[in-house]
C-alpha cells in the first residue's frame, strides 16, 4: 500500500510527459518529474545542453508542460537569473498578468554534470554569489554522455570513458571527483543537499525546501546512466540506492550553514557491490588493479567518516 | 577511418605532442584519438573545462615549444575567437580544428554546414590575418593536416583547419604516407640579451624562442613594440600591426593551394569547398556525359582567398557558380573579386548536403535562359 505522501505525490498530474527520447534506465528522466513533482508551485526551467535537453524537446514535440528554455551548454544558470531578475522587476511594477495559480513563481536551473561543474560553473557560481531565489539542480551521470561518454571533473577516479580510456598503461580517469556539492555550500547559500531518486522521499523534500528558501538553492543529484556506464537498464534503481548504501554519493543537506546527514545505511555495503554492476570499471577487477580497488575503498571510508564526524560535531554544537 | 579520426593521426604524424579539447558534436573523435594517441608518444592530452580554457592551454603548450591543437564546431569556435585573437596577436604557433556543424547557435548538432567559413576569417575582433585550409577529402585531410602544422610553425600564426560533420563523421580509405615533411618554428641564433620577439626590422616572421630555454621575453595580447612589452606609441603601434598583416598577404603564392578541374575548355566554372566540392564533382560527371562543359573551382586554402587565380578563372568561362551549404558567405567575396562574369548562388543551410541534381538543372537552367538573366545581386534567391 503506497504512502499517502507518495499517492499525494502521484496525484499531482505529469509536469513531464511520457514519449521523449531518453534512454531505458536513464536516471536524469526519474528526477525531472520528481522534481517537478515535489511541489505544486508554477516553475520555470532553464535547462543546459545535454542528454535532458536534447531528448525532451525533439522537434515537434516538448516533455515539458512547464515553462522551458535551453539556452547554451554553460548559462543554464545565467539564463534563469535574467528569468528570475526580470519577473521580480515586472511583480514589483505591477506588469505580471494575473496568474489562476496564487503560488510564488519558482525558478529551477537544471543541468548534467557537464554544464555544471565544467563549463557551467562559472556562470553557476555568479548566479549563488548574486543570491537570485532559484534552484540549481545537477543530475550527475559522471560524464559527457550526450556528446559520446567524455570525462568530466564528475567523473569517478579509475572510471572508463572516451578521453579517459582504460588502456594498458592508464586504468581510466586519474583524478578524483571534484566537490561541486562543497563548492556551492562555501558560497554560502540558504540551502545545499546531496539527493538520490532511489530515496525520493529524502529528494523530493529536498526539492521542496529548496523551493520554500528565500535564495540560491543547489541540489546535487544522483543520475545512473546505462549507456555510459554499461550497466544494466534494470538495475538503475538499485544502483541509485547501491551508490547510498555504499557511501559513494551520501545524502546530506546544508542549510543555513548548518550541515546534517539525512540517510545512514543500516549496513555500510562495499564499494564493489556498486561497482561490479558497471561496465565502466570491469578494468578495475583485473588481476594487477587491486590497489585501485583499495584506494576508492580508503577514500570512500575517509570521506564518509569526515561527514559522520561533521554530522555529530554540528548536533553536538546545536545541543540536539 | 572517418575524417576525425584522420585529423588525429595525420597531427601526430606532423610532430603535433599537445592536445586540449572539450566535447562537441561532431568533432569529439579527434579529442577520443588523440586521449588514446598521445600519450603512447609522450604527448599530453587534457580535456579542458570548455573551449575557452582549451584555446589558452594550447597557447600554453605551443609557448613551451610544443606543436599544439584544439578541435571543436561552431559554438565552441565562437568561445575560442578571443584566445584565437590573442594567438594573432603574440604570434603563437597552433592549429585549431572546426567541424562546421548546422547553425547558428545551438543548430544542427549531428549535419554538416559550411557556416562559418566567414567567422573563421573575422570571428575574433580587431585586424588580424589568418590562414585557414578547408580539405574535401581524406587523403586531403591527411596531407593538409600536416600542412597547417607546417604552416603555423613557419608562419607564427593560428591556423584554422575547417572541416564538416558530413567528412568528419564519413568513412574512405586513405593510406597513410610512411613519413611527412614537417616544419618547426624558427628559433633565435643570437643570444638572449639580444632577442627581439616581435622585431619589425628583419624578416616578417620573427624566430620565435621557447620558454625554458634560456630567453626571457615579454608576451601580451596588448598591442606591443618589438620587445614584445606593452605599447601605445603610434608607430610602434602601426608598423607591428602592418608586419603582422604582411606576415601572412606577403607569401600567399606559398599559402595558397586550390584545385582546377575541367577548366580548361568549361563554359561554366563552379566554386566550391569542403563538402559542397563533393556534390559538384558528382553534378559535373553527369553534365559532362551530357555535353555541358562545366569544371571546378575549388580552393583548399580559403583564406587568404585566393583573388587572382579566381579572377583568372572566371575570365575564361561564361558564368561562375558558386555552391556553398550555407545562406552565402565565400559568395561575397567572389563577388567583390570577380566583376565581370555573371555569378549564380546555391545556397543550402538545411543540414543537407547540397543535391546534384539541383546543380545539374541549374546548369540547364542558365545554358537556356542565362543570356536573358541579370548578374546575380541577391545572395538568398533561388537559382532555378
Amino acid at each position: 500500500m503506497p504512502s499517502a505522501a507518495l499517492l499525494e505525490i502521484a496525484s499531482r498530474g505529469e509536469p513531464v510527459a511520457g514519449g521523449h527520447r531518453l534512454c531505458s534506465g536513464c536516471g536524469a528522466g526519474v528526477i525531472i518529474r520528481q522534481m517537478l513533482t515535489a511541489t505544486d508551485y508554477p516553475t520555470v526551467v532553464s535547462n543546459a545542453t545535454g542528454c535532458v535537453e536534447v531528448c525532451t524537446s525533439v522537434y515537434p514535440f516538448t516533455a515539458w508542460n512547464v515553462p522551458w528554455i535551453h539556452n547554451g551548454f554553460e548559462n543554464a544558470a545565467a539564463t534563469i537569473t535574467g528569468a528570475e531578475a526580470a519577473y521580480r522587476a515586472m511583480e514589483r511594477r505591477g506588469d505580471v498578468p494575473k496568474r489562476k495559480n496564487k503560488k510564488p513563481m519558482k525558478f529551477i536551473a537544471l543541468g548534467g554534470d557537464g554544464g555544471t561543474y565544467d563549463i557551467g560553473l562559472q556562470s553557476l557560481s555568479g548566479a549563488l554569489e548574486r543570491g537570485h531565489d532559484f534552484v540549481y539542480i545537477c543530475y550527475d551521470n559522471g560524464a559527457y554522455m550526450n556528446t559520446g561518454i567524455q570525462r568530466s571533473s564528475a567523473s569517478p577516479f579509475g572510471a572508463n570513458t572516451t578521453t579517459s580510456p582504460a588502456g594498458v598503461v592508464i586504468q581510466g580517469k586519474q583524478e578524483e571527483r571534484k566537490n561541486l556539492t562543497a563548492i556551492a555550500a562555501a558560497h554560502d547559500i540558504p540551502f545545499v543537499a546531496t539527493a538520490s531518486p532511489g530515496y525520493y522521499m529524502d529528494f523530493t523534500r529536498k526539492v521542496k525546501k529548496a523551493l520554500d528558501v528565500n535564495g540560491p538553492a543547489f541540489l546535487n543529484v544522483f543520475a545512473v546512466c546505462p549507456l555510459g556506464w554499461r550497466s544494466e537498464p534494470e538495475d538503475s534503481q538499485i544502483l541509485a540506492r547501491s551508490s547510498v548504501e555504499t557511501c559513494v554519493w551520501p545524502l546530506y543537506e546544508i542549510e543555513d550553514g548548518r550541515f546534517r546527514l539525512t540517510f545512514r545505511p543500516n549496513v555500510k555495503r562495499p564499494v564493489t557491490e556498486y561497482m561490479q554492476l558497471q561496465g565502466r570499471f570491469s578494468h578495475l577487477f583485473k588481476t594487477g588493479n587491486e590497489d585501485m580497488l583499495t584506494h576508492i575503498q580508503e577514500r570512500v571510508d575517509a570521506e564518509w567518516e569526515q561527514l559522520l564526524k561533521r554530522d555529530r560535531r554540528e548536533r553536538e554544537e546545536n545541543s540536539e | 577511418m572517418s575524417g576525425n579520426e584522420v585529423i588525429a593521426h595525420a597531427a601526430i604524424a606532423a610532430g603535433c605532442r599537445f592536445f586540449a579539447g572539450y566535447p562537441i558534436t561532431p568533432s569529439s573523435e579527434v579529442a577520443h584519438v588523440m586521449a588514446e594517441e598521445l600519450p603512447k608518444v609522450n604527448g599530453c592530452f587534457i580535456q579542458m573545462e570548455d573551449e575557452i580554457a582549451s584555446m589558452g592551454a594550447v597557447i600554453g603548450a605551443s609557448l613551451a615549444g610544443a606543436k599544439a591543437m584544439t578541435a571543436t564546431s561552431g559554438p565552441g569556435f565562437s568561445l575560442k575567437q578571443e584566445n584565437l585573437g590573442f594567438a594573432c596577436m603574440a604570434e603563437v604557433p597552433c592549429v585549431v580544428v572546426n567541424v562546421m556543424r548546422g547553425g547558428p547557435s545551438t543548430g544542427l548538432p549531428t549535419l554538416p554546414s559550411q557556416g562559418d567559413v566567414m567567422q573563421a576569417r573575422w570571428g575574433t575582433h580587431g585586424d588580424h590575418p589568418i590562414i585557414a585550409l578547408y580539405p574535401a577529402d581524406l587523403t586531403e585531410m591527411y596531407q593538409q593536416t600536416v600542412r597547417a602544422f607546417n604552416l603555423a610553425e613557419q608562419y607564427r600564426t593560428p591556423v584554422i583547419l575547417l572541416s564538416d560533420e558530413l567528412i568528419g563523421h564519413m568513412s574512405e580509405r586513405v593510406e597513410f604516407p610512411d613519413s611527412v615533411e614537417t616544419l618547426k618554428r624558427h628559433k633565435p641564433d643570437i643570444p638572449p640579451d639580444e632577442y627581439l620577439p616581435y622585431d619589425v626590422s628583419g624578416a616578417l616572421v620573427p624566430p620565435m624562442a621557447n620558454f625554458f630555454e634560456g630567453y626571457r621575453y615579454h608576451v601580451t595580447g596588448l598591442t606591443h613594440d618589438e620587445t614584445g612589452f606593452p605599447s601605445e606609441n603610434a608607430n610602434i603601434a602601426e608598423a607591428q600591426l602592418r608586419r603582422l598583416m604582411l606576415k601572412i598577404s606577403a607569401s600567399e603564392e606559398d599559402i595558397l593551394e586550390w584545385e582546377e578541374d575541367g577548366l580548361e575548355d568549361a563554359d561554366i566554372a563552379i566554386f566550391a569547398y569542403g563538402a559542397g566540392a563533393r556534390s559538384v564533382r558528382s553534378a559535373m560527371l553527369r553534365l559532362r556525359e551530357q555535353g555541358v562543359r562545366v569544371g571546378m573551382f575549388r580552393p583548399v586554402t580559403i583564406w587568404p582567398f585566393p583573388d587572382e587565380a579566381l579572377r583568372a578563372a572566371a575570365a575564361r568561362v561564361r558564368v561562375l557558380f558558386v555552391v556553398e551549404m550555407n545562406m552565402g558567405q565565400m559568395v561575397r567575396e567572389i563577388e567583390r573579386v570577380v566583376r565581370d562574369t555573371p555569378i549564380v548562388g546555391i545556397h543550402r543551410a538545411s543540414g543537407q548536403p547540397i543535391d546534384p541534381d539541383e546543380i545539374v538543372s541549374t546548369a540547364h537552367h542558365w545554358l537556356e535562359h542565362g543570356d536573358t538573366l541579370q548578374p546575380h545581386t541577391e545572395v538568398f534567391q533561388m537559382s532555378v
